[in-house]
């Protein structure tokens, strides 16, 4: 909705609904003649209070209760529970059990950046409302979009038992561990995965990209033999390089009027930047050479700015989790035992791996009979939002020409580039432009 | 069929973890089929274009935790023919919910640095509990095959076919051996409502419970047997039973009587 007031040279845009985001929350942009004088990406979902009800729970718990944060991403949080409940009790999970957590997370890969590049983001590119409407003009891109996350969602079921919130993962390891034969079909299906995401690379990259570059300070775990999911240091481009357990002496967590997902900043430099940008920039080198040869045919360099080309850089990551999910699959040799043995102890633990958003910080502390005393967990988004605001401050200021219309739509775009999950840190953005 | 026109489809979100209506969007292979045969009208996560309501169905995911919710809800039903609610938030309160059995403001001291910014009610209720609900889908997360089913129902306007027996019996259909009493697994299948078919059982674990109570289950004795046959204490059945479906009656009064006891 637009609202022009000539008398006083003002100018209103309201978006009752930011849509195509995972939860609910407003965007606030006030322009005063050509200067951006406010922004805030304000977030209304209804706190859970999940830290507070985890007191008194079992160390066994955090994987089913966590998971709950986010239907989008449970594995994420089943993983960086188990990571931190791991660390708590001086247990490390090697061999084939480490290799299947990597799968279950390339398939929680493969699903979340499908459903995101698909049905969530493309449509701005192209000038859509939705996916739904762009499969009336596009009906095969859309069709490629929808198998290559059927294809991740069928990866996570078979591992998991079911795509939302699965049932197998436990401290440890798993319930159950599949037998090699139990991967010949989607074996199949992984090969024809990995084809789309290759295709996917090239259809994404001949999209039109707003010229826009930031100097970010990029934060992502590194590992020095993989791409990282579950393990790694917590490193940056700007001299971070800190061991998991050092996050919280190093990263500090503000609470702020307009929302209830508390905002996270660098305690050195303020804001940062994670997600795939983040991993990509931080990683490149680590990616299979398929994935990183994608890339550059792509025209993306070895670091990438423009948090717009984030669309690119998850097709490539979307590629590599295919090829990822392969390599394992054919060196998969059934572990013998399907979990490995805990003994807890009263100890604090910490945990982080990459959510599909950037990384996901937990940190547990235990009685000696593995009760929970106190939990502390850092979603990706709430780590991202001062970056979002600040992107839109950038961005508005370099697009003052545009209208109304379009610039509402690109603003939007901007917080879609983040595939912010408000459910994680809420559905309901209302974006908001004041121009004096 | 041939209709004047299609009907609209509205998605509502309360507070929840977005996993149920993913479900909608995870029918990769039926999704632009429903969208052939109803007109998304209003559901945010994939569409930016609203159409106004009424709508002749809606699917209402998330409990009720705020006073702006508790209103918010009383316009959804108002421009709702038909309304569904989806998942266990929506249909006992979901996880969120364990706040009923504490002060919540404590627990709002334990998250939130500064308290007098959030604004919370004291529990987090079910949508039955503010408006009329047509049908509660069970689940946590939903099963995709029964949201299909409800609105397939829904369009050819019949009942939905879901069945509100035992875990039990879908272990039975799919040929799992019993956990509980072949292994001694803890198991909440005796006295959970199918719909997931059995998976736990499957993995070699024991249910807990995501489809919430089934109907009239006999959780005293379930309780009776987890505790002479399997050792477990009064705090392990507190703990089964005080998940995502802890606000469900039965679920609820049951982990009371352990509450009490320990």
């Amino acid at each position: 909705m637009t609202v022009s007031n000539k008398r006083s040279k003002t100018r209103t845009i309201k978006v009752e609904a930011l849509a195509r985001v995972e939860g609910e929350g407003a965007m606030y942009i006030k322009l005063k003649g050509d200067k951006v004088s406010d922004v805030k990406l304000k977030i209304y979902e209804p706190p859970r209070f999940f830290e507070a009800f985890l007191q008194g729970r079992a160390y066994t718990e955090p994987p089913d209760i966590t998971a709950r944060i986010c239907g989008i991403c449970p594995v994420a949080y089943q993983m960086s529970s188990c990571h931190a409940i791991e660390d708590a009790f001086g247990v490390r999970v090697e061999g084939p059990l480490r290799e299947l957590r990597r799968l279950l997370y390339c398939a929680e890969w493969i699903e979340s950046h499908a459903l995101h590049i698909y049905l969530l983001h493309a449509p701005d590119f192209l000038g859509y409302e939705s996916a739904i409407h762009m499969a009336a003009d596009y009906p095969e891109i859309v069709q490629r979009g929808l198998e290559l996350k059927k294809t991740g969602n069928e990866l996570m079921t078979l591992l998991g038992g079911r795509e939302i919130h699965p049932i197998n993962v436990r401290v440890g390891g798993f319930y159950r561990v599949p037998r090699v034969s139990e991967f010949k079909d989607i074996r199949e299906k992984l090969k024809q995965a990995r084809e789309a995401a290759l295709a996917t690379v090239k259809w994404v990259s001949g999209f039109n990209f707003a010229d826009f570059e930031q100097d970010y300070e990029f934060v992502a775990l590194a590992h020095p033999e993989e791409y990282p999911l579950n393990e790694g240091r917590l490193v940056s481009n700007k001299g971070l390089d800190i061991a998991v357990r050092e996050y919280e002496e190093h990263f500090s967590e503000e609470h702020e009027p307009h929302s209830t997902a508390l905002h996270s900043r660098l305690a050195a430099r303020g804001p940062y930047f994670v997600g795939p940008l983040a991993r990509y920039s931080l990683n490149f080198d680590r990616l299979s050479p398929l994935a990183q040869e994608a890339a550059r045919e792509a025209g993306l360099a070895k670091v990438c700015r423009n948090p717009f080309k984030s669309i690119i850089v998850r097709s490539v990551e979307t590629l590599y989790a295919c090829d990822e999910a392969l390599r394992i699959i054919a060196d998969y040799e059934m572990p013998e035992k399907p979990f490995v043995e805990l003994k807890p102890r009263a100890a604090t633990g910490y945990g982080c791996t990459e959510a599909p958003r950037g990384i996901l910080y937990h940190r547990y502390s235990f009685d000696e009979t593995g009760t929970i005393l106190s939990a502390k967990i850092v979603p990706p988004t709430s780590q991202n939002q001062k970056v979002i605001e600040q992107d839109l401050y950038g961005f508005v200021a370099q697009s003052l020409k545009l209208s109304d219309q379009d610039l509402q739509w690109q603003c939007e775009q901007a917080i879609r580039n983040y595939d912010p999950c408000i459910s994680c840190a809420t559905h309901f953005l209302k974006l908001h432009v004041e121009r004096d | 069929m041939t209709r004047a026109r299609k009907p609209k489809l509205a998605v509502w979100k309360f507070a929840s973890c977005d996993g149920c209506q993913l479900s909608l969007l995870d029918c990769e292979d039926e999704l632009l089929a429903i969208a052939g045969e109803v007109e998304i009208a209003n559901f945010l996560e994939a569409s930016r274009a609203v159409v106004k309501g009424p709508y002749d169905l809606s699917l209402v995911e998330g409990s009720i935790t705020t006073p702006h919710d508790a209103k918010r809800i009383q316009q959804v039903r108002r421009a709702s023919k038909t309304l569904v609610t989806i998942g266990a938030c929506a249909t006992a309160g979901g996880i969120q919910a364990l706040r009923n059995f504490k002060d919540v403001q404590e627990f709002v001291s334990v998250v939130y640095a500064q308290p007098k910014y959030i604004d919370s009610l004291a529990k987090s209720t079910p949508i039955a509990d503010h408006v009329f609900v047509d049908f509660e889908l069970r689940g946590c997360p939903i099963s995709k095959q029964q949201l299909l089913e409800v609105l397939s129902a829904f369009l050819y306007g019949r009942k939905p076919n879901t069945p509100a027996s035992s875990v039990c019996l879908e272990c039975k259909r799919r040929g799992t051996t019993c956990v509980m009493v072949a292994q001694g697994t803890a198991c909440l299948g005796p006295v959970t409502q199918a719909g997931c078919g059995a998976l736990c059982p499957a993995y070699n674990r024991g249910c807990y419970g995501c489809f919430g109570p089934m109907e009239t289950p006999n959780t005293v004795s379930l309780a009776a047997w987890w505790q002479t046959e399997l050792d477990a204490s009064d705090l392990d059945l507190l703990r089964a039973l005080r998940t995502f479906n802890a606000y469900a009656g039965p679920f609820r009064k049951e982990s009371e009587a352990h509450d009490r006891k320990q």
